[in-house]
């Protein structure tokens, strides 16, 4: 214990390193659920069958777009997107550049598993939705979304879990947090307290996210 | 009212049409009920998504009082769907709201005031008798309790006409007759015009005025439920008053001749059968018998055997003269291919799918 808070490193650079991580993990959470849900909504609504059929716009955002995205490893996509970061926020180092591509690297993951909930929305609900006369906008605003939503709250969490374990890949290419000091000081200078501690910290916030996200999920769930 | 005339519905797959509906017509008149019965695949789901207009008709017109439905724009789709209430075999509730938000939802629709909801939805609850149960959600309900919140939610837009597909085939045979009689009563009391999609005999048997037999996309049979009954020959006839098989009983008396006679109305109440013995002087056997009350009219099917000394063309022309359906039984084979439909009852353990 005494080593913890006598580690001259952890004493100066954990405060702001776990500072660094929140904020990358909590703007990247933000502009996925952003632009990701409507993607998702998007991605079911205009598929053949669905309640708007586009099949080409369809084909071309699923395959292209989505696909090719997630096909990327995040490690080279987050490197293959520091000029846009540097050219969204003027410069490619710390937390608020690194969300740039950290939220390019889920958005089509958790527009996938938005698509994926949807889908789970039973037929029959939609079409007596369609019956009593709702425009399509009141279908996915009143049936699709809040019948998913427990699901999609799964499925936010999910993501939120993935981008803190990108978000210290993130650390390593100058977007600094827990990532980064873990393998500063841990990895290149044999810091075992450091390396013991960041994982320890990252492990802590795992857990919160996952359990806060399934305590919500369930309080949301009628089912 | 409403009329359906000449409705046809063709699908196509890859290159071959497929007809689904095949020139069907029917007319409901406002404050009863019709039943439409037929097996899976005679073309009841696409008549259902044709009349509220989930698939347009390739011809034919779907009129409500006045309104043709299968011409209207796009963008009048909606307000004519609102005219028909529609009640599903699993209700399809809304699970992330309550018995009240499910039935305030069409309302919502069209953004009606908050305090008129309200009203309207506890008047709604309370006539199908469901007081109490405002923020009970779906999950918490009963199968039939379900039922009767898309029963309030199917009227909350005013609807002329309801819709009803397979509203009772998830129910347990009671509950069935409970969400039947609240049909009926609310056909009664708010004059709507019903119409019954079911592959059950029982659901037509219990509230309909008349009724369609649907089959491969047409319209076989079609009439008043005691017009229907009382035709010997037709299938709805011997669906609606099934005689079980029986095998002709040895020893009683020797291979006579097999009638089958249909008594309706005031014939079911006049002794025929001893008449027919006494007249005749000559040995009656009774095989098989049905009896029924349809449409408010008494019917009974017998089959009968008769002694094999017995002039079978005078005892039909007895029975005839007295206004008494009468002819000679068919053989067992045929006989089983006219049985179209199982009684109800027995086929009920096959339909209670789940019903989230």
């Amino acid at each position: 214990m005494n080593e913890i808070f006598s580690n001259p490193v952890l004493a100066k650079a954990l405060p702001e390193a776990i500072v660094e991580t929140l904020q990358m993990v909590g703007i990247s959470a933000f502009f996925t659920v952003l632009v990701g849900l409507p993607l998702g909504v998007f991605l079911h609504v205009t598929v053949p069958g669905g309640l708007r059929p586009m099949p080409v716009v369809n084909r071309i955002v699923s395959d292209i777009v989505v696909n090719i995205t997630r096909s990327i490893p995040f490690a080279i996509l987050m490197v293959a997107l520091i000029p846009l970061a540097r050219l969204l926020v003027g410069t490619s180092l710390g937390p608020v550049a690194a969300s740039v591509s950290l939220s390019i690297g889920t958005i089509p993951f958790f527009a996938r598993l938005v698509e994926a909930c949807l889908r789970d929305v039973h037929h029959g609900k939609i079409d007596a939705a369609q019956v009593m006369g709702s425009t399509r906008m009141q279908v996915i605003s009143k049936v699709m979304l809040p019948e998913s939503l427990p699901a999609l709250v799964a499925a936010a969490t999910t993501t939120v879990v993935t981008l803190v374990g990108y978000s210290a890949m993130a650390g390593l290419v100058g977007g600094g947090g827990l990532g980064k000091l873990a393998y500063n000081y841990g990895f290149q200078r044999f810091d075992v307290t450091v390396m013991i501690v960041t994982i320890v910290l990252i492990i802590v916030l795992v857990q919160l996210i996952q359990l806060t996200g399934e305590w919500i999920s369930r309080s949301l769930d009628h089912r | 009212m409403i009329t359906v005339t000449d409705l046809r519905k063709v699908y196509r797959q890859g290159k071959k049409e497929v007809v689904a509906l095949d020139g069907v017509s029917l007319s409901v008149p406002k404050g009863s009920i019709h039943g439409i019965i037929g097996h899976s695949g005679a073309g009841k789901s696409t008549l259902v998504r044709c009349l509220t207009l989930l698939d347009r008709p390739t011809s034919g017109s779907v009129n409500i009082d006045g309104t043709e439905l299968s011409s209207v724009r796009d963008s009048e789709i909606r307000a004519a769907r609102r005219r028909i209430g529609m009640v599903f075999q699993h209700a399809n509730l809304m699970d992330s709201r309550t018995a009240a938000a499910n039935v305030a939802h069409p309302m919502e629709l069209v953004k009606a005031p908050k305090d008129k909801i309200r009203a309207k939805v506890a008047e709604l609850l309370k006539i199908v008798g469901l007081e109490g149960f405002e923020n009970a959600y779906p999950s918490q309900l009963s199968g039939g309790q379900r039922q009767r919140v898309g029963i309030a939610r199917a009227l909350a837009s005013d609807p002329d006409v309801l819709l009803c597909d397979e509203p009772t085939s998830a129910l347990d045979p009671a509950t069935t007759d409970e969400i039947l009689d609240l049909i009926q009563d609310l056909t009664r009391r708010l004059q709507l015009t019903v119409l019954i999609i079911t592959h059950e005999m029982h659901v037509v048997k219990r509230v309909c005025g008349s009724v369609s037999l649907l089959s491969k996309g047409r319209v076989v049979e079609s009439g008043p439920l005691a017009e229907v009954a009382s035709d010997l020959d037709s299938k709805l006839a011997r669906a609606l008053l099934p005689l079980p098989a029986s095998e002709v009983i040895k020893g009683a008396l020797q291979a006579g001749p097999v009638l089958e006679i249909l008594f309706s109305g005031d014939g079911a109440r006049e002794p025929v059968l001893t008449g027919v013995a006494r007249h005749f002087d000559i040995d009656l056997n009774v095989l098989a018998g049905s009896v029924e009350t349809l449409g408010g009219q008494q019917f009974g099917h017998l089959r009968v055997q008769l002694g094999d000394d017995a002039d079978c063309d005078a005892v039909l022309g007895y029975l005839r003269d007295r206004g008494i359906s009468a002819k000679l039984a068919r053989s067992t084979a045929d006989e089983a291919e006219l049985a179209e439909f199982a009684p109800a009852d027995t086929d009920f353990a096959a339909e209670t799918g789940d019903s989230k």
